[in-house]
C-alpha cells in the first residue's frame, strides 16, 4: 500500500446552504476520514473558506480536490503538504486550580509551550495554546500526567499558503476578465 | 406604476417559456398542484406529457435531451414523486444529459417537520446532480430557473434539481425573466493551455500509430465536423465509446468500431499497440479500459475534455487539453500536419476479418436455428436505411443493438451507459419521439427491461408516440444469465423469467403488434412495424441462450477478447 501523507485542503466556496455537505460527500464516497475541519468567512465578501485535513495518497488527493472543485458553487480547491503552509490550531485546557497550584511542574509546562492562562477562579483555570498540532497534543499529555486536566478541546487546523498571493482573488478577477472578453468578441 | 404581480406558479411557467421549453414530462400530485393549475392556462405552449410513473418522466426527459440537444424538463410532486425520479437524475449525471427536474416540496414553514410527502430532496440529490436548489420564495424563481437551465446545458451537461416549496408556488411576485450566462464559481469551458496544444501537435505529428477514442463529448460539444476534419487530416483510425457511437458515422472509413467489453476486436486490440492515444470527450470507464494496469501503457495519452476532474481520473494523461472539444479539436487540426497512416490502418483488417468470421457472420447470418439478437438488430437497422434513432435498454439487448445498429446521423444513440439502468428504454424512447419528431425511433429491449417500466405503454397509447418497440424476448434476464454461464458454473439463479402474453398487453393498450418466431417472417414483421403509423410492438422470439461476443472478461486486459465461450 502507498504511504499516506497528511494533506491540508483549502476550499473557497459561495456562502450558500448545503455546500459543506457536498464537500464532505466527496470524502465519504471514497471512505476518507476527515481529520480536522474549519469553516469560516474568508477575506472576500460572500465567500466561505474551508480548511480540511486528511491522510491519503498523492494520487487520491489530486482526484478528491478536483471532485470538490467540480461542485458548482465551489470557487477553488487546493491541497498542500505541511511544508507548503503555515498552520496553527487553538486548544483550551480546563485545569483544576487547586491541583494546578499544588504542582510546581504545571506552570513550567505552561511556560515551556508559551501558553496563556486566560481564566483563573478557585475551582478551575483555563489555559489557551495556539500552536502546531504536535505541541497541542504534547502539552495535553504533560498536563494530564500532572493529573490536573478537567476538559480539553482543540480547533481544526487553519492554514495560509506560503505563496505571496491570495489565489482566489486572482482567480475571480481573471474569470471575470475572461468572461467580459469572450462576451465582447 | 408598480409592476404586475403574479403567482410563483405562473412565474415558473413564464420562466420556462423564456428558456424556450416546449415539452414537459410530468405527473401531478399534492405539493405541485398550484403549478399544474398554472400549467392548465399554458398548455397550448407547454406540451405536457403525462407519464405513468415519475421514473418514466425522468427517462423521457433524458431521451428528449439526448436526441434534441435541448434541456429535458420533468415536473413531479414532492416525496415519492421526487424520489421516483432519482434513478433518472443519477443516470443523467453519469451520462452527462441535460435535464431539469422540478419537484414540488412542502411549504417552507413545514420543512424539517416530517410533513406529509416531505423528503430532503436537495440532500438526496446533491451527490448525483450537477446542481440542486430549493426555491423557498417566489422572488427567487426567475433567478433559480435561469441558473438551472444555464447549468444543465452548459459545459459538461447534467441534471439540475429544483425543489419548489409550495408557499413559493402560491406567493405573489413581480416577475421579470433573468438572462444568465456567467457564474463566477463555475467555468463551463476551461482555458486551454497553448503549451499542451503544442505538445499534443508534436506527439501527433511524430506518431506512427495514433488512435482516437471518440466519446459522447463530441456530440455534446457538437464537434462532429471538427472531429472528422481532425482525423481526416491526420489520417487516424477511431474507436467509439457506447455513447459516442453516432458521433462518427458508421460508414466513415476511419471508424473502426466500438470500444469496450463487448466492442469490436480491432480498436480494443489496437489500444494496446498504438503509440499515441487521443481521447476526445470520453472518461475511460472501466467497461472501456478493462484492466487499468495494462491499459495502453505503451502509448502517450492526450486527453481532450471539458471537465478537469476527468483528467487522469482513471488513465494518466500525458497531455491534458482542457476545453470544449469543438474548440480544441479545431485548434489541433489547424496545427497538425497532413499525414497518411496507411500501414497502421491496414493492420486493423485482420482483426476485422477475424471478428467477422468468428462472431459477426454467425450472429447476423445464421443458417438455421432460432433468430439471433444481432440478426434482428441488423435487419431493423438495414430496413431503416441506417437512419433511425436507436434507443436501448440495458443488458444483452443493449450490447447487440449497439454492436449491430449502424449510424448515419448525429445524436442517434440513446442508451444508459454509466448507470446501466434497466427500464430506461421505453420512457427514453417516448422522450426521443418528442425530441426528434421527424425521425424513426427504434427501441430495443429485453423482456426484463420492458417489464420494469411497462406502465409507460399507457403514455405511448395516450400520446400515440411513434415508438417502434422491438422486444427481443428470450425468457431470461439474458446478460446475467450469460455471466452465470461463464463465471458461476451455469447456476441460473433467478434469471429464467415467466413472461406475459405481450400481444394481449399491446392489444389492451391499443398498440398494433406482431410476434415473430421464425426467420422467414422477420423482415416482413419489421416492414409491418415500419409501415404502421404510430407505435408498434414487435416481439421477436430470439434464441434463449444467446451470448454477446466478443467479450473482454472483467479484470482482463483490453486487448484480450474472447471470441467464443470455449476458450
Amino acid at each position: 500500500m502507498e504511504n499516506k501523507t497528511l494533506y491540508t485542503i483549502i476550499v473557497h466556496s459561495e456562502n450558500l446552504a448545503g455546500i459543506l455537505n457536498q464537500i464532505t460527500a466527496v470524502f465519504t464516497r471514497r471512505q476518507i476520514n476527515i481529520e480536522s475541519l474549519n469553516v469560516s468567512a474568508s477575506s472576500i465578501k460572500g465567500v466561505h473558506k474551508y480548511t480540511i485535513t486528511c491522510w491519503t495518497t498523492p494520487d487520491t488527493i489530486e482526484k478528491v480536490v478536483k471532485q470538490i472543485e467540480k461542485k458548482l458553487d465551489v470557487i477553488q480547491a487546493h491541497y498542500f503538504t505541511d511544508s507548503e503552509i503555515f498552520q496553527r490550531e487553538v486548544a483550551m485546557y480546563k485545569v483544576s486550580t487547586p491541583e494546578f497550584q499544588k504542582n510546581p511542574e504545571a506552570s513550567k509546562v505552561i511556560r515551556r509551550y508559551n501558553a496563556h492562562i486566560v481564566e483563573v477562579n478557585p475551582i478551575f483555570s483555563i489555559v489557551e495554546l495556539t500552536s502546531m498540532s504536535e505541541d497541542i497534543t504534547n502539552m495535553y499529555q504533560d498536563l494530564r500526567n500532572l493529573n490536573c486536566v478537567l476538559q480539553f478541546v482543540r480547533s481544526g487546523r487553519i492554514a495560509v499558503s506560503t505563496s505571496c498571493f491570495e489565489r482566489v482573488n486572482e482567480y475571480l478577477a481573471h474569470r471575470e476578465e475572461r468572461y467580459l472578453k469572450e462576451k465582447n468578441q | 406604476m408598480s409592476k404586475e404581480k403574479i403567482s410563483g406558479s405562473e412565474a415558473l411557467m413564464r420562466a420556462l417559456e423564456a428558456e424556450g421549453v416546449k415539452t414537459i414530462f410530468g405527473y401531478p400530485g399534492g405539493a405541485i398542484m398550484p403549478v399544474y393549475d398554472a400549467l392548465y392556462d399554458h398548455r397550448d405552449k407547454l406540451n405536457h406529457i403525462l407519464v405513468r410513473h415519475e421514473q418514466g418522466a425522468a427517462h423521457a426527459a433524458q431521451g428528449f435531451a439526448r436526441v434534441s440537444g435541448e434541456v429535458g424538463v420533468c415536473l413531479v410532486t414532492s416525496g415519492p414523486g421526487a424520489t421516483n425520479t432519482i434513478t433518472g437524475v443519477a443516470d443523467a449525471m453519469i451520462d452527462s444529459t441535460p435535464i431539469v427536474v422540478i419537484a414540488g416540496q412542502v411549504g417552507a414553514g413545514l420543512l424539517g417537520t416530517d410533513a406529509f410527502q416531505e423528503v430532503d430532496l436537495v440532500g438526496i440529490t446533491q451527490p448525483i446532480s450537477k446542481w440542486s436548489y430549493q426555491i423557498r420564495r417566489a422572488d427567487d424563481i426567475a433567478w433559480a430557473v435561469a441558473r438551472a437551465f444555464y447549468i444543465a446545458r452548459s459545459g459538461r451537461p447534467g441534471p439540475v434539481v429544483l425543489d419548489f416549496a409550495k408557499n413559493a408556488q402560491l406567493e405573489m411576485t413581480e416577475f421579470e425573466p433573468v438572462q444568465l450566462d456567467y457564474i463566477r464559481s463555475y467555468d463551463p469551458d476551461p482555458e486551454t493551455d497553448p503549451r499542451a496544444v503544442a505538445e499534443a501537435v508534436t506527439l501527433i505529428n511524430e506518431s506512427k500509430k495514433p488512435l482516437v477514442l471518440v466519446g459522447q463529448g463530441v456530440e455534446l460539444g457538437e464537434a462532429q465536423e471538427e472531429l472528422k476534419a481532425f482525423i481526416e487530416k491526420a489520417d487516424i483510425p477511431c474507436g467509439c465509446t457506447l455513447l459516442g457511437l453516432s458521433a462518427l458515422h458508421s460508414d466513415h472509413p476511419l471508424n473502426k468500431g466500438m470500444l469496450g467489453m463487448h466492442g469490436n476486436l480491432g480498436p480494443n486490440v489496437k489500444t494496446n499497440e498504438c503509440d499515441v492515444l487521443i481521447a476526445v470527450g470520453m472518461r475511460f470507464d472501466d467497461r472501456v479500459t478493462g484492466k487499468l494496469e495494462t491499459y495502453a501503457k505503451q502509448a502517450k495519452v492526450i486527453h481532450l475534455d471539458v471537465d478537469p476532474s476527468e483528467i487522469s481520473k482513471n488513465v494518466k494523461a500525458d497531455v491534458p487539453i482542457l476545453g470544449n472539444c469543438k474548440r480544441t479539436l479545431k485548434l489541433l487540426t489547424e496545427l497538425i500536419q497532413s499525414q497518411k497512416h496507411t500501414e497502421w490502418i491496414e493492420s486493423f483488417k485482420p482483426y476485422e476479418e477475424k471478428e467477422y468470421n468468428e462472431v459477426i457472420e454467425k450472429e447476423v447470418y445464421p443458417a438455421d436455428g432460432p433468430i439471433n439478437m444481432g440478426e434482428a438488430v441488423h435487419a431493423v437497422s438495414e430496413a431503416t436505411n441506417n437512419e433511425a434513432i436507436l434507443v436501448t435498454d440495458v443488458g444483452q439487448n443493449q450490447m447487440f443493438a449497439c454492436r449491430y445498429f449502424k449510424y448515419t446521423k448525429n445524436r442517434s444513440v440513446v442508451t444508459s451507459g454509466g448507470m446501466g439502468t434497466m427500464g430506461f428504454c421505453l420512457p427514453a424512447a417516448i422522450g426521443a419521439t418528442f425530441g426528434a419528431p421527424d425521425r424513426t425511433v427504434c427501441a430495443f429491449m429485453g423482456d426484463g427491461g420492458l417489464q420494469m417500466t411497462i406502465q409507460e405503454l399507457g403514455t405511448v397509447m395516450e400520446q400515440k408516440a411513434p415508438v417502434k418497440i422491438i422486444l427481443m424476448n428470450n425468457n431470461y434476464l439474458g446478460n446475467v444469465r450469460q455471466w452465470q454461464a461463464m463465471f458461476f458454473n451455469r447456476r441460473y439463479s433467478f434469471t429464467p423469467m415467466m413472461n406475459p402474453d405481450y400481444m394481449q398487453i399491446a392489444s389492451a393498450y391499443g398498440i398494433p403488434s406482431r410476434r415473430v418466431m421464425e426467420r422467414a417472417e422477420l423482415n416482413d414483421g419489421i416492414q409491418e412495424m415500419l409501415n404502421t403509423d404510430g407505435p408498434f410492438l414487435l416481439e421477436i422470439c430470439v434464441v434463449e441462450e444467446g451470448n454477446v461476443l466478443p467479450m473482454t472478461p472483467p479484470g482482463s486486459s483490453v486487448n484480450y477478447m474472447m471470441l467464443n465461450l470455449d476458450c
